[in-house]
């Protein structure tokens, strides 16, 4: 056992602490250091590693560069695509916003394929439609198939030119909360010497990414733990709209690696074991761009009922070799690289077997359209949270409601990202002066970042482990809250959750180096899943209707009259309802319709 | 499948050691980080690596695999001799394990300006590029800025902190390629000298191992012809 203390406790001050360096936290940070403002942005990686550099497809904006389009008609497809339960003013912000956002990356730089006129490429992606369902629109800006990655390098090029303040490599653990509830800050611990740093900060701002650890195949990161949202609810904050969590339609089968929707976009189409269009069945007018919940669950019930391909008829396949390989090769490389590399396939020759791949977090932490994070205080359903924050994947503002459309994510964060900036200007022109900080309050929280050390003494009741533990909990939300649900097996689920949370706190960690411990790293990731996990499955369990991507068996309609309402779950309260913001900002409200592609 | 692995916690251990690890019923299709988690999970939870998305796009996983420097996450276990030896990227002080101190590596990025630079007012609308124009970006923007290429490349070993080393010098083309920029004077004007630009002696270990299957090498060249063109 190591005899290395502990380095002594650090204590730093800034106007804005931003945790996560994804597209999010970036924008949020570099909009922060231009105006003069001293702000810290916390990353458990370097942040070109986050998540965002992953987004392969693109980004909505109605630009209108390839066919005629307008905001309105992106915010009818998304309201649309959300199955009613987005919020109407925070959609009405981000599709007003969206030209503008694409605009604003450009001039920092980033690499957007072009038209021979010279202006953004733009390609179509499921869900969009001219004059509010009609044709098919083309809306998603993109940089080939790598938009995430021109879009991450972009924005942290830019805030090396702000000269923002980065702490790389550093793991937040807990937000520093004062008795009346406002938001002081957090404790965070240095990655490479273990190093406890308390933060302070007038306001935080929470941009972690999503959760799609919960789930054994996934298209998300190793990092994609959920951090934030587990952190905002051992801050007593309920998470929003858990239950429903997107699946996409074509991740490689039985890997997870991401085969963006651009591919459909491109022209690319999926076929059954029987070499049928399968999705000329199920979306007669949108076909292969209909809704990713739509398609997910046409490709679940294909190979259900013994239409999949392969010896065990268990994925459909992707093709797209009638696209010829110049398009392949100018629109889609980087995909074509990884069916290359994982499956020796190349798609310009042979189709791609894929499969519905947990993807996205369309929950998260409740906040209004400019970013403030919102809890129920007595009769008010959204009242903010003093000095906190949050945006992107891990917030629910809600933009993507039931649903996510495609290419809306790179949006969301973009938009939300400013947003919040714009008001933390705002909050600190009023809040000049940091709020004392209570010592008992850091020492409750410096407290949790010591629970996983262990010196020398062994805990009574047997050790678990973090693998283990993990391994069982991916399985159990991938067995008990997949693209169907019914109550028995979503109670099942409950159970099983329940049950690996209280064996979470017999955890140990033989590991107790302080230096690049990832061990212990891992134990602080696989409690912030385990409270996401929690809050998902008893949302799903109580929810009884079919909305966008939580589909029940037993409960196969959408149930506008008893469910047009967001879930909120906290440890304390357990379930919670609000209802939707159904009034936008300044036009008429679309009241929901049946959905139909 | 046998791996032979460079361990070394400076809390702990004198000096690096090489350990030495054996796995069952490894799937041949898999890739080496999956076999590194495997290690992880069921033998030694202490064996440290950085890791993220697992697909070649977030460049976490640079390392040094039986003698080539390559990502953990695209290099099929197949394809490797065993046993397997893996060791940190070169070149770079070591942390721990197979994880190295990037400081250097990233001081170096951010020496050479990383960022679109344009003076004049921006436009309401984007700025207008003709798909030529883009296409010269192809090959340059990808960057996934694993180190992999500096950290093979023997003028980097000897003079990292003067010499930019390739990943540098490669962003540096890219924004000296890009139509949009402003600042290719100045840029060209920086990189003179005998060793930011001028110590790359074609030795082209960075072509040889970027596992994005860029070209460093060219892009080097296409900065130097630059400097020729601009002096004439």
């Amino acid at each position: 056992m190591s005899s290395i203390e502990r380095k002594p406790i650090e204590r730093r001050q800034f106007d804005t602490l931003i945790i996560g360096a994804g597209g999010g936290g970036l924008r949020a940070s570099l909009q922060l250091a231009e105006a003069d403002l001293s702000v810290a942005v916390v990353s458990k990686v370097f942040p070109t590693r986050s998540h965002t550099v992953a987004a392969q497809g693109g980004m909505n904006a109605a630009l209108a560069n390839v066919l005629d389009d307008n905001w309105h008609w992106h915010m009818f497809d998304t309201v649309k695509g959300g199955d009613y339960l987005g919020d109407q003013d925070a959609i009405e912000y981000m599709c007003r916003a969206a030209p503008k956002a694409v605009y604003e990356l450009e001039h920092f730089g980033v690499p957007f394929s072009r038209l021979d006129n010279g202006k953004i490429y733009q390609r179509a992606f499921g869900g969009q439609s001219q004059n509010f369902g009609g044709a098919q629109a083309a809306r998603t800006c993109a940089a080939a198939d790598r938009t995430g990655h021109a879009i991450l390098h972009s924005l942290y090029q830019q805030n090396i030119r702000a000269k923002t303040h980065f702490f790389d490599e550093y793991f937040a653990v807990d937000l520093l909360k004062d008795d009346s509830g406002h938001v002081l800050g957090a404790v965070v611990f240095n990655i490479q010497d273990g190093q406890i740093v308390v933060i302070e900060a007038k306001t935080t701002l929470l941009a972690t990414g999503g959760a799609g650890q919960l789930f054994k195949t996934t298209t998300n990161a190793l990092i994609n733990t959920g951090d934030g949202m587990g952190m905002a609810m051992r801050a007593g904050i309920p998470l929003q709209d858990m239950e429903f969590f997107q699946f996409h339609p074509t991740g490689i089968a039985g890997r997870g690696m991401l085969i963006t929707e651009g591919a459909r976009g491109e022209g690319g189409y999926l076929v059954n074991g029987d070499g049928e269009r399968l999705m000329e069945r199920y979306a007669p007018k949108a076909k292969d761009l209909a809704s990713r919940d739509v398609v997910s669950r046409a490709i679940y019930i294909e190979v259900k009922e013994g239409r999949g391909c392969g010896p065990k008829k268990d994925h459909v396949l992707l093709k797209l070799d009638h696209l010829g390989e110049e398009v392949i090769q100018k629109r889609l490389p980087g995909i074509r690289q990884t069916c290359i590399t994982f499956l020796g396939i190349d798609p310009a020759e042979s189709p791609i077997p894929v499969y519905p791949t947990a993807h996205y977090t369309m929950g998260g932490i409740p906040t209004n359209r400019f970013g403030q994070v919102v809890i129920p205080v007595k009769d008010t359903p959204e009242e903010p949270v003093q000095g906190l924050y949050a945006a992107g994947e891990c917030a629910c503002v809600s933009v993507h409601g039931g649903n996510r459309l495609g290419g809306n994510s790179l949006l969301d964060i973009l938009v939300f990202g400013r947003a919040a900036a714009k008001h933390i200007i705002d909050y600190l022109k009023e809040n000049k002066y940091h709020k004392a900080l209570d010592e008992e309050i850091i020492n409750r929280v410096v407290d949790k970042v010591k629970r996983f050390d262990q010196q020398g003494e062994t805990s009574s009741t047997g050790a678990e482990t973090v693998v283990d533990l993990r391994n069982e909990l991916k399985q159990a939300m991938e067995d008990h809250c997949g693209v169907f649900r019914d109550k028995d097996i979503l109670k099942q689920g409950v159970e099983k959750v329940e049950q690996l949370i209280k064996r979470m706190k017999n955890v140990k960690i033989e590991d107790q180096s302080f230096t690049f411990n990832t061990a212990k790293v891992e134990a602080f990731e696989l409690d912030n899943l385990m409270a996401v996990a929690l809050a998902t499955i008893h949302s799903a369990h109580a929810r009884e209707e079919s909305r966008g991507a939580h589909s029940r068996v037993d409960f196969p309609e959408r149930d506008d009259k008893s469910w047009m309402r967001h879930s909120l779950y906290s440890f304390e309260n357990g379930l919670d309802y609000k209802p939707v913001r159904t009034k936008p900002i300044s036009v008429e409200s679309f009241p929901p319709k049946p959905r139909v592609y | 499948m046998k791996f032979k692995i460079y361990r070394y916690n400076p809390e702990q251990d004198a000096k690096p050691y090489v350990q030495s690890y054996e796995l069952e019923n490894v799937d041949p299709g898999a890739m080496l980080l999956t076999a590194l988690l495997r290690i992880k999970d069921e033998q030694d939870e202490t064996l440290s690596f950085r890791r993220s998305c697992g697909e070649g796009v977030c460049g976490s996983d640079g390392m040094n695999i039986n003698g080539v420097n390559g990502l953990a996450c695209i290099t099929s276990v197949a394809s490797l001799k065993q046993p397997i030896q893996i060791k940190p990227l070169p070149g770079l002080p070591v942390i721990r394990d197979l994880i190295i101190d990037m400081d250097q590596f990233y001081k170096q990025y951010r020496a050479v300006k990383p960022y679109l630079i344009v003076n004049d007012p921006m436009p309401e609308v984007e700025l207008s590029q003709t798909p030529e124009q883009r296409e010269n970006l192809d090959g340059l923007y990808e960057c996934v800025l694993c180190a992999c290429c500096s950290t093979s490349c023997p003028s980097f070993w000897w003079n990292p902190d003067k010499f930019l080393g390739p990943a540098a010098l490669l962003q540096a083309s890219r924004f000296i390629e890009d139509s949009r920029d402003q600042a290719v004077e100045k840029r060209l004007e920086d990189l003179e000298g005998p060793f930011k630009l001028f110590r790359c002696h074609t030795i082209m270990n960075c072509v040889n191992v970027c596992p994005k299957g860029l070209n460093p090498t060219k892009a080097i060249g296409r900065i130097k012809h630059k400097m020729v063109t601009r002096s004439l």
